[in-house]
């Protein structure tokens, strides 16, 4: 089938356009771009007026839970969740159970994401076996089976000759290693930012230090090595400045953040509201701001979601014993889309954020709507202001602490490989009631 | 009058309503005096008290309470209970709902419990220490006892000397004491100095000659012996010989001065046995004040609309 999306305002910095184009679909491939009003007629037209047309958004930090926790989200529900934020491409960490530590693994979760995913899917392999910083993995068969990356995320490789390892092996392949920066003594029982406010409401916070020290680790061993390091969500003013210092003397390192560092404090927290609780906590608006400034000027090259949904059993309990995370593909687009609503970068570097950067770190040919790439389109109205509603989430997470808040940019129409998610269609609802 | 069903924390109370507490607690504190300590203001009601960890003075002391004013008083024992069969916190504080209560009384080793329980449940909820968060009946009997030997809280100096960042006496003492515009010092040690605690508006000593100087009140605080294996202090030797209260050291503060301690105490860690017993402790004013004020908390409450 050939499907042209017309009148909308295209916004793809791969091949530097920016403005009304029309987009032309053949099957699960983009077959050409063309000025508006100028694509040929096909099987199916979308009306994107007054709406951006961008490539599908790219995350590189997503818990689909699959296998194992699938109470808690499944590849089926994750994909969609996705799909209904604006994603195309979901890379999912190996936290599951068992550990993506194996090809049998990366298989089943490939498989299951070809069967019932509604996006494309890339596994991200384990650093070490069962990701207890012990032994590496066979990384070269986890790439032939589909892995793209490599991080044990959820826990830090505590041994730093492991990390080592990990960089320097991971050479033969050009692979990033993602780094979950956390010094483990450090956090321990910490389940808030440490600061004024865990001092107020009498919870066990995690130091600043617990995640800058990890990362000044790893900035050495990346220079030790040359492998390529990515530092995963962070949080803090202190790893801002440690990579930008790393990168002014050309480490090769890349890093990145989620919405939630640059959209919330830790002041939030008064209210015991398990659904702030993630790890690594939310921090201050000293964070906040270098966070801001740290996308601005380059040191943060990419926006996760750092998806982590989970069962409201596990959230509605102790603020001690809830589980870490955020259910945040639905609501991603929106919270970065603030950014630019408040000139903090433009669009186009958003789109670099979300799409273009995440897909040359992974080695992937999305984000770009060049002819001959998959078909992967988000069309957003970023006019419209919405109300989250979490229990709508397709998601079977929904735990986001954005429930109720009012945010600008919905995502009208996702296309994945060719086939298109109509948001407001009543098939498309149906799903979601 | 007070403004919520539950007593949360000292943090979310008005000062008129910690004056208004500490005024009723005064008629009670006459009841307990006659010979006949029984009031009826809560016949009809249940207190059910849900203690996650161990308490035996704080329960007590809330059963006595509970008593004095005719209420029923029932207590969910935790350990025999459904809570080690794997029950959640939230099924626990439903049932105990279902089960009819008026106040449910919790304790707990999280901070934020009693919030979590506010929000579950239609009943009073009581925090009889949640955490390092607060212990607010505690903080309220420690007022009641201030205030029966010293004029006025305004500028009253009192130190808070111990354990400042885990203890949950402490937070609560020091919001009700800057509430009532009294002048705070904590006297603690480096590591166990909570992130930030002069923007609570207290003034911090590591020196516990310096922090005692010239103060009205001197408040001990328990000591948790596993401190010493987590790194915070080297030896409990250290700890008395720095931080310990010696008859030489209250000596520093001023003639009239008290010393209290919220119990129970451990003799030559966090105070000496000269102090603990001597002419300036109202160590154990503090434990009968305790059902007076835990009797106008109930009182108060039971006047709430729900």
């Amino acid at each position: 089938m050939n499907i042209v999306i017309k009148n909308g305002h295209v916004v793809d910095p791969s091949q530097n356009i920016d403005g009304h184009r029309d987009i032309f679909i053949k099957g699960r491939k983009i077959e050409g771009i063309y000025p508006k009003g100028k694509a040929p007629e096909a099987d199916k037209t979308i009306d994107a007026s007054k709406c951006l047309v961008i490539p599908g958004l790219v995350d590189i930090h997503t818990h689909l839970r699959e296998p194992g926790f699938e109470y808690k989200e499944t590849i089926e529900t994750g994909t969609l969740s996705a799909v209904r934020g604006g994603f195309t491409t979901v890379c999912c960490m190996p936290n599951t159970y068992p550990v993506n530590d194996n090809v049998a693994v990366t298989e089943l979760i490939l498989d299951k994401a070809k069967k019932q995913g509604s996006c494309t899917v890339h596994p991200i392999g384990a650093i070490t076996t069962g990701s207890n910083s012990e032994e590496l993995t066979e990384l070269e068969a986890l790439i032939e089976a589909g892995c793209k990356a490599f991080s044990d995320d959820g826990r830090p490789v505590t041994n730093s000759q492991m990390m080592r390892r990990a960089l320097e092996y991971s050479k033969i392949f050009d692979v990033p290693i993602l780094s979950h920066c956390e010094d483990l003594r450090l956090s321990e029982g910490g389940v808030m930012n440490e600061g004024f406010v865990s001092t107020i409401v009498g919870l066990r916070g995690i130091p600043r230090a617990a995640e800058d020290t990890m990362v000044a680790r790893d900035i050495s061993l990346c220079e030790l090595t040359g492998g390529k390091l990515h530092i995963a969500h962070v949080s803090t003013a202190g790893s801002v400045n440690l990579i930008r210092n790393a990168k002014s003397r050309g480490v090769n390192v890349t890093a990145e953040t989620c919405p939630h560092y640059f959209n919330l404090t830790d002041e939030a927290i008064i209210s015991y509201d398990t659904n702030l609780k993630v790890n690594p906590p939310i921090r201050t608006i000293e964070d906040v701001e270098a966070i801001k400034e740290g996308i601005k000027d380059g040191t943060i090259d990419i926006i996760a979601t750092d998806h982590a949904p989970h069962h409201y059993d596990d959230k509605q309990r102790e603020f001690d014993a809830a589980a870490f995370g955020i259910s945040g593909l639905e609501t991603a687009f929106a919270l970065s889309y603030h950014l630019v609503h408040h000139d903090i970068i433009d669009l186009k570097k958003l789109i670099k954020l979300m799409c273009v950067t995440p897909s040359n770190l992974m080695g992937i040919n999305k984000g770009t709507l060049m002819p001959g790439a998959d078909a992967d389109i988000a069309i957003i109205n970023t006019e419209n202001i919405y109300k989250v509603d979490s229990s709508k989430f397709l998601s079977k997470g929904k735990n986001s602490p954005f429930n109720k808040w009012t945010l600008t940019g919905t995502v009208e129409k996702t296309v994945a490989m060719g086939k298109v998610f109509d948001w407001n269609s009543t098939e498309i609802r149906k799903l979601i009631l | 009058m007070i403004s919520s069903k539950d007593l949360l924390g000292i943090k979310e109370l008005k000062p008129e309503e910690i004056y208004l507490i500490l005024d009723t607690a005064a008629g009670f504190k006459d009841v307990l005096k006659r010979d006949i300590k029984k009031v009826p203001p809560l016949r009809g009601k249940t207190v059910v008290s849900l203690f996650f960890e161990p308490s035996t003075r704080t329960k007590t002391s809330f059963a006595l309470a509970s008593k004095r004013l005719s209420a029923d008083f029932v207590n969910f024992s935790v350990s025999t209970s459904s809570v080690v069969k794997g029950e959640s916190l939230k099924d626990t504080a439903l049932t105990i709902q279902a089960l009819g209560a008026d106040f449910v009384l919790v304790r707990h080793s999280s901070s934020g419990v009693p919030h979590l329980l506010s929000n579950l449940l239609d009943v009073s909820v009581i925090n009889a220490g949640d955490g390092s968060n607060e212990h607010p009946t505690q903080a309220l009997l420690d007022m009641f006892t201030i205030q029966s030997h010293k004029k006025n809280f305004k500028g009253l100096k009192v130190a808070i000397i111990g354990d400042i960042a885990h203890s949950r006496v402490a937070k609560s003492n020091i919001y009700a004491l800057t509430k009532l515009d009294a002048e705070v010092r904590v006297i603690c040690p480096p590591t166990l100095t909570p992130a930030e605690v002069d923007r609570l508006g207290v003034k911090v000593y590591h020196s516990t000659d310096e922090g005692l100087k010239n103060v009205d009140v001197v408040m001990a605080l328990r000591l948790q012996l596993e401190r010493q294996s987590k790194g915070f202090l080297p030896s409990l030797r250290e700890y008395f010989k720095l931080y310990g209260l010696t008859a030489e050291r209250i000596k520093l503060a001023r003639e009239d001065a008290i010393v209290m301690h919220p119990g129970p105490m451990n003799r030559g860690v966090e105070i000496a046995s000269s102090v603990a017993d001597g002419q300036q402790s109202v160590i154990l004013e503090q434990v009968t004040n305790g059902i007076a004020v835990r009797m106008a908390v109930l009182y108060l409450l039971s006047g709430v609309k729900k």
